[in-house]
């Protein structure tokens, strides 16, 4: 079994903190301007819920969105917004077990898992989006044939008089970021194993076809080794 | 010697009149535009969606309300209900607001209202609060200015005509009320031939610091003047407060000409910290006096009247260095305290000159007893002990003066119909512009405070005419906006305004727009009646009262239909409107109804008692225009005879419904 570098432990434990913020940022916020709102309209999606930007907005955004016989967004009762803490938790918890393991494969496990769930989301949110912008009251006081009122997954689109925009909001970057540090903390271990190969390429002073990368985790390798600071140009030049 | 000054008045009476002629002459050569400086247009152009520099909250005289203007645009921006009853919006009409109206001589549908004024702090407009004078009752309100809307009223017993009023000090204590018409006190059946003997006049001081608790701290008893206007002291004069009388001669008939013989009339120099100290020393006399305090809670939107029935009195002749008279020509009218606190200039209307007194001689006077005579208790001082300067030939009339910070005061001159512009110290005159015409008050924004605003001067005028488009013989009053920046006073603007506004009072916009409330958070509301959700809405009867709590937002109200309801009922529609969004207001009007419609903020529950007058069916309706289905918000009201057994029904909602449901179902929502 491989282990994960001490270095590679603390970022996967970073990116717990990060996916613990979660639960206190927003994931996504959509926006809605229109010439009779100067001071803006919108809502912000939540690990668990789903809050106005201010206080009073998803009531008034449900107060309009009756006209065109859209359903009441309501939280409460929406089945992935009891799910998600959860998993968003599992994921933190999964983490915290990566780098307390230490184990390799773990990580690998974990960003897979993390994969699945940033896509299921996404498709998740598409699909509650598509539900409340076509699934419309038969009784609608404003029916415009051919009309949905599906905000874009990400973006901007006319509504009616309102211009909705959805965007990733702190959330989402949090989690890329955790996702990302993930990433990063598996490369080095895969750069390790390719530096050893290579460092025999380097003693025969053929290491120019190294990337960058590669290069700088040779310098940080051998630095110890020879304690000079300009080990890669002494490797160059050997 | 008295005889010898009364002829110099006369002669420069005379002299004066000659000079309005001079002005009347060149005025008549001169086109309105002439007056108006090229770039005036670009000092009042607000841009659309750009915002006034300043608020200016002008007195609605007759109307009773307060109106709210833009500067420098001149832009009306808002009438506030104060003392008279506005259909438009149910102040006045609704279960909730009568109570503001309330005195003990009953309910009271309107005033005459006089000066506004702000709140200060260190003796600087602070923008929390706006007091406004109803000079026929005399009362006292408070205007919140994070709500725009009347907070308090208080009733001022032993008192007649409410006019110096409600001045501040500069810490904001008190507000003050003097009487303009001396009466019996107590107020009971007197000949008016007692006059001299029985009727007195009163100063009171109103704790108004503390929001819900104004109350009158105490009064001071008076010879039977005319009190008429009045400031207080600060820096230096601090503590003291001055207030400006006339008919020293005390006459009850044809004042026009008898109140007009003496000379002299007086000044009251009130040292009120010394009645603070004779108050806590046992001084005063409980004297009984019925009046009434009004008090709308900022939660429940609703209005408590409570009675009182005493108030501290204080006799001069107890108290003894509480009040000096100062000689002042001639039936003066305003009394103004100079930005520095030393200067206290009188308004003389019928005086030839402006005259200055000073807090420093007036100091000093006292110390060396400079007095004339005794009245009441109240000493007189030696007028040429007290006066600092008079300003001479500034025109006629003279009312008010404010300041503009730089050394200047500026004088409304009502028969010159003029402001002119003099210089502290020198007391000469530097500039002189007309007003359209016959001015009463002006105003410089804090201009009678401590830190003048300056930049602007509107002088507010009694007479209209040819100002505007004629609109029969009843016209709106005017206004006009000077820029005082420079050396000469210029002519911006004209505009006109509502009722009568005596006076206004103007301050930064940036001390009151930030702290705007939008809409009332239906969570901290607490009127009894107030429900907070559709599934609430509810009809109930006790005997021949029926309730109805209904809810109002867009584009609906639930319940919107009633049934069961028969002649002999008195119904009581407490609406809420359950928005929680800015500027989504809602009406209320019932056809028949009696007294007006409601119109609800967002968050606000306002209630309408309705009387059914005969059988039939009553629609209601929402009636500010709300949204693109406002039409269609309406309901029915059924009317049966008496004795009818219609069962008394209100429906619900499919929304009220869903929400009942879930609650039955354990949920918070629909699922």
């Amino acid at each position: 079994m491989t282990h994960l570098s001490v270095r590679s432990r603390v970022l996967v434990a970073i990116s717990a903190l990060l996916l613990l913020a979660l639960f206190v940022v927003p994931l996504w916020r959509i926006q809605l301007h229109a010439p009779q709102y100067p001071e803006g309209l919108g809502m912000l999606i939540r690990v668990n819920t789903i809050t106005g930007i201010k206080p009073p907005d998803l009531n008034n955004i449900n107060g309009l969105n009756h006209y065109i016989g859209m359903k009441a967004i309501e939280p409460e009762a929406i089945p992935v917004l009891d799910i998600m803490p959860w998993v968003v938790g599992g994921l933190v918890l999964a983490a915290l077990l990566v780098a307390a393991s230490g184990l390799r494969v773990l990580l690998t496990g974990w960003l897979a898992s993390f994969a699945v769930v940033g896509a299921a989301g996404l498709v998740e949110f598409y699909l509650w989006s598509y539900d409340y912008g076509h699934n419309l009251a038969a009784d609608a006081i404003i029916k415009v044939p051919g009309m949905s009122y599906q905000p874009p997954l990400i973006g901007s689109k006319q509504l009616l008089n309102f211009t909705a925009e959805s965007w990733p909001a702190t959330g989402s970057w949090l989690a890329l970021a955790a996702f990302l540090l993930g990433v990063v903390a598996l490369l080095p271990a895969a750069r390790r194993s390719r530096v050893i190969a290579t460092e025999t390429v380097a003693h025969v002073g053929t290491d120019h076809h190294l990337d960058p990368i590669a290069r700088l985790t040779t310098h940080v390798a051998r630095t110890p080794l020879d304690g000079r600071p300009d080990a890669l140009g002494s490797a160059r030049g050997a | 010697m008295q005889r010898l000054r009364s002829r110099r008045y006369w002669l420069g009476a005379g002299v004066a009149a000659v000079a309005v002629l001079a002005f009347a002459c060149s005025r008549t050569s001169a086109t309105p535009g002439d007056l108006v400086g090229a770039d005036a247009a670009s000092k009042v152009y607000v841009a659309p969606g750009s915002k006034d520099e300043l608020y200016a909250f002008m007195s609605g005289g007759f109307s009773g309300q307060v109106s709210v203007y833009g500067l420098p645009s001149g832009r009306l921006l808002k009438v506030i209900p104060v003392f008279s009853q506005n259909p438009e919006n149910g102040w006045g009409y609704t279960e909730e607001s009568k109570p503001m109206l309330q005195t003990t001589f009953g309910f009271i549908p309107w005033d005459d209202t006089h000066h506004t004024e702000l709140s200060q702090t260190d003796g600087v407009p602070d923008g929390k609060w706006l007091f406004i004078n109803g000079n026929n009752t005399p009362r006292i309100a408070r205007i919140d200015l994070t709500r725009f809307e009347t907070e308090e009223i208080i009733q001022i017993p032993n008192a007649a005509g409410g006019h110096a009023a409600p001045f501040t000090t500069p810490d904001g204590r008190y507000v003050v009320s003097a009487t303009r018409f001396s009466v019996p006190v107590p107020n009971t059946d007197v000949p008016i031939a007692d006059y001299k003997a029985k009727y007195r006049g009163t100063l009171s001081f109103i704790t108004a610091d503390k929001p819900g608790k104004m109350d009158i701290a105490f009064q001071i008893l008076m010879p039977g003047y005319n009190y008429d206007l009045g400031h207080a002291g600060k820096g230096p004069s601090d503590g003291w407060f001055f207030f400006t009388s006339y008919n020293s001669e005390q006459a009850t008939t044809k004042l026009e000409t008898n109140a007009s013989q003496n000379d002299k009339d007086f000044i009251a120099a009130v040292d009120y910290r010394r009645a603070e100290a004779c108050v806590v020393e046992g001084k005063f006399k409980t004297a009984p006096a019925e009046y009434m305090h009004n008090y709308m809670d900022d939660r429940s939107h609703a209005a408590t009247s409570e009675t009182k029935r005493s108030v501290k009195m204080l006799d001069p002749r107890d108290c003894a260095g509480v009040v000096y008279f100062l000689p002042t020509p001639k039936s003066p009218h305003g009394v103004d305290v100079d930005p520095s606190g030393e200067y206290i200039v009188a308004g003389g209307k019928l005086a030839t000159v402006i005259p200055v007194h000073s807090f420093t001689k007036l100091k000093q006077a006292i110390a060396d007893k400079a007095f004339e005579k005794d009245i009441d208790g109240i000493p007189v001082l030696k007028y040429g002990s007290v006066m600092v300067g008079e300003v001479q030939k500034p025109g006629l009339g003279p009312l008010h003066t404010e300041f503009d910070g730089k050394g200047y005061a500026y004088t409304s001159m009502f028969i010159s119909s003029e402001v002119v512009k003099w210089k502290l110290g020198t007391w000469e005159v530097v500039d002189r512009v007309p007003t359209y015409y016959s001015i009463g008050h002006l105003m410089i924004p804090g201009g009678d405070s401590k830190k003048p605003y300056g930049k602007y001067l509107v002088a507010m005028n009694k007479i209209t005419k040819d100002r505007y488009l004629p609109t029969g013989p009843e016209l709106f009053q005017s206004a006009q906006l000077y820029d005082i920046s420079g050396d000469k006073m210029k002519l911006l603007l004209d505009f006109p305004t509502i009722g009568e506004p005596h006076y206004a009072q103007a301050i930064p916009a940036e001390l009151i727009k930030e702290k705007q409330v939008k809409y009332y958070k239906l969570s901290e509301g607490t009127h009894p009646d107030m429900i907070k959700s559709e599934s609430e809405g509810s009809i109930v009867r006790k005997g021949k009262r029926v309730d109805v709590k209904m809810v109002a937002i867009r584009s609906h109200f639930a319940p919107d239909n009633i049934e069961g309801i028969t002649m002999g009922d008195t119904v009581y529609f407490h609406i809420t409107n359950i928005e929680q969004d800015w500027d989504i207001l809602h009406g209320f009007a019932v056809m028949g109804a009696t007294n007006s419609e409601l119109i609800l903020s967002p968050g606000e529950t306002k209630t309408m008692k309705w009387v059914p007058t005969r059988v039939g069916v009553y629609p209601f309706y929402c009636t500010d225009f709300c949204s693109a289905l406002h039409q269609e918000m309406s309901g029915y009201l059924r009317v049966s005879a008496p004795g009818s057994n219609v069962a008394l029904t209100a429906n619900v909602s499919p929304k009220a419904k869903a929400q009942l449901s879930a609650v039955k179902s354990g949920g918070g929502g629909t699922r």
